[in-house]
């Protein structure tokens, strides 16, 4: 049945529409002007003749960057963290989660106090950073000297991820458990074969928070990793953009571009993979905020 | 003695003597034998025991020790010395940060003033959005269209804080030999907002627009995704709610009033008591990468104070812990208290 618009309702229409579409075009105007100044001429850049679309086209700050050395580097070091530390991350999590949402465990509410209090407390930056050094010290006497296996190790662990698993993990049917369980099913086969495939699409949200997370992580990895060649590419941008916007130091700059487009070449590349994965991640990620209200 | 008799005796009628049932029996076993059948039942069970141990080691390592490291507030800072064997010096540290009357307690109240605002006025403007924005979408009736408006919207949220930053950043900057000032500011400038000398010299060393930086920028990163949860909330809603206040002669205020913001109200709620709790709890990463010695005024908050004087060459490890101690104790106790109010309000606990 088609009915009318009332005319309250087509105003509301009309300024949603139109407020939405600003909102929207503010949301994506900083890429595109990031895009545009990037491959832009000097002069366009310098005397802000740039505003929305490129003008005296240069790719030169790109092949700049794609010629050095450090950046290459930099990008191969937030791989190596992003993939090692969502596997090391997603697996301590994934078997911890599954021992918990079993209630024939015992001190299972100790265990989830044990967890759920570091959602409450933390203990700050200063004492995490001294525990840092001192754990720093200990993997350097044990042989592993690379700092990039510190910041995997030790950091990124999130309980509120775990206890999403965990939730995921105890709305499988235990029936099917009691299946395996008669078909002889080892503990480590139920949890490969029966709850890892049954809870695939909360798995896949939290492999992607884990993920997301380390592919963007600075603090801590400029905090604690010194040999620059290990710098993740979050730390080379913030390098970069301290050393490339102070006019002193690029006062006698003299390229074809402007030293702003260097930086904003960094930022394009430094978006670009996750614009490529975006579309396919999307629907994880709104699906992460859905069960974002657990219950304990 | 408490309790009936009966629950634990059972007259043997043959005999006409009381013995154990055989309930209280199992409860006595189970009683005397507690530590054993405990040691039984993980014995059983052993894999499960060993699936949790590296959770618990990392949790152990680098979220308790830190808190143990903690106590360092309360002992004599040395950068040899371990906090265990460090000379216990009770609360002067807390004392000189609260009352001290130097430079220091007067930053702490500063931080502590600023964290309090960067917060408060994120829940004033920053929660708003994203609700709006989900009654927006929600007028879109085309599904296409309306997934081009939310992916449009949700992008900033992936990129890095050091990526939304160095945009800021850019965008902002001051005029100066390799440039002049970042566009947003000329747009400000043309808009009649800011004079062209404020343009020039940053906005970003300019203490007065810190926070507006900060909450703008904010809601340019998140509100388009906080929305999903909103609207989730409107899509929940059944058809015939409307219909029903249609055939009333609701117009569309009314049905805002009396159909849509009442059946949010539950989700509105939820997030505004997280948003509270958490209310001390602001990301520092964000402040460290956006403030300069020049909006230290408006900038500081406790984190990143206790960053300059513990990490680079400040006062000390142990009066930058007190700094920290205080802001997470007040904030766990307000996290612990919001999550209560919401287990009363709505059965649904957050953690």
């Amino acid at each position: 049945m088609k009915r009318k618009l009332e005319v309250s309702e087509l105003i509301f229409k009309i300024v949603s529409y139109v407020l939405l579409t600003v909102f929207a075009l503010m949301c994506l105007y900083p890429f595109l002007y990031a895009v545009s100044a990037s491959i832009s001429g000097r002069h366009a850049v310098e005397y802000s003749e740039v505003v929305l679309f490129p003008k005296d086209i240069q790719f030169e700050a790109f092949s700049m960057m794609f010629g050095n050395n450090m950046f290459w580097n930099a990008y191969s070091n937030t791989l190596f963290l992003t993939l090692y530390g969502t596997v090391w991350a997603l697996g301590v999590s994934i078997l911890g989660a599954y021992a918990l949402s079993k209630k024939r465990l015992l001190f299972r509410k100790f265990f989830n106090f044990f967890l759920v209090f570091t959602m409450w407390f933390s203990a700050g930056i200063v004492p995490q950073y001294l525990n840092y050094l001192d754990t720093q010290k200990v993997f350097r006497s044990v042989g592993i000297m690379d700092d990039k296996w510190l910041v995997v190790i030790a950091m990124g662990m999130a309980a509120m991820n775990i206890i999403l698993l965990r939730n995921a993990f105890e709305n499988v049917p235990s029936e099917i458990e009691e299946a395996a369980i008669v078909d002889g099913a080892t503990e480590f086969q139920i949890l490969g074969q029966v709850y890892i495939p049954m809870s695939k699409s909360t798995i896949a949200t939290v492999a992607l928070f884990f993920a997301i997370s380390r592919w963007n992580g600075y603090f801590w990895a400029r905090q604690m990793i010194s040999n620059q060649n290990e710098h993740p590419l979050q730390v080379f941008i913030r390098l970069q953009l301290e050393q490339y916007t102070d006019p002193e130091q690029m006062a006698g700059w003299n390229r074809a571009y402007a030293s702003d487009s260097v930086i904003y070449a960094l930022i394009v590349c430094s978006i670009v993979p996750i614009l490529i994965i975006y579309p396919f991640i999307q629907k994880y990620f709104a699906k992460g905020t859905n069960v974002g209200g657990v219950k304990e | 003695m408490k309790g009936n008799a009966t629950d634990y005796l059972i007259l043997d009628k043959a005999t006409g003597t009381y013995r154990e049932s055989p309930e209280q029996a199992v409860r006595d076993d189970v009683e005397k034998h507690y530590w054993l059948n405990v040691g039984r039942a993980i014995a059983k069970d052993w894999r499960l025991y060993v699936m949790m141990i590296p959770m618990l080691l990392v949790f152990l390592f680098w979220r308790y020790f830190p808190m143990y490291e903690l106590l360092g507030c309360f002992k004599v800072s040395d950068t040899v010395l371990p906090v265990s064997e460090q000379l216990f010096c009770g609360v002067s540290y807390f004392k000189r940060l609260l009352v001290g009357g130097d430079s220091l307690s007067a930053n702490f109240w500063m931080a502590m003033r600023n964290t309090f605002l960067l917060s408060f006025y994120g829940l004033c403007f920053g929660f708003p959005m994203p609700i709006i924005l989900a009654l927006f979408f929600n007028e879109i009736r085309s599904n296409a269209a309306r997934s081009v408006y939310q992916v449009m919207t949700y992008l900033p949220k992936f990129m890095s804080t050091v990526v939304m930053t160095s945009l800021v950043t850019m965008l902002v900057k001051q005029g100066s030999l390799i440039g002049q000032m970042g566009i947003v500011s000329q747009a400000l400038v043309k808009l009649g907002l800011i004079t062209e000398e404020v343009g020039n010299a940053g906005l970003l060393n300019n203490p007065g627009f810190f926070r507006a930086i900060y909450q703008i920028s904010g809601i340019w990163e998140s509100a388009g995704y906080d929305s999903i949860v909103f609207f989730a909330a409107i899509i929940a809603i059944s058809p015939t709610s409307y219909e029903a206040a249609q055939i009333d002669g609701a117009g569309k205020m009314a049905q805002m009033r009396y159909v849509v913001i009442p059946c949010m109200l539950s989700t509105i709620v939820i997030m505004l008591i997280t948003r509270i709790g958490s209310l001390l709890n602001i990301g520092y990463e964000k402040v460290l990468l956006l403030y300069n010695t020049k909006t230290y005024v408006t900038a500081d908050v406790i984190s990143t104070l206790a960053y300059r004087t513990g990490l680079s060459g400040g006062a000390g490890t142990g009066i930058a812990s007190a700094a920290e101690m205080m802001n997470n104790v007040v904030g766990m106790l307000l996290v612990i208290g919001a999550n209560t109010i919401a287990r009363k309000a709505s059965n649904t606990s957050l953690y």
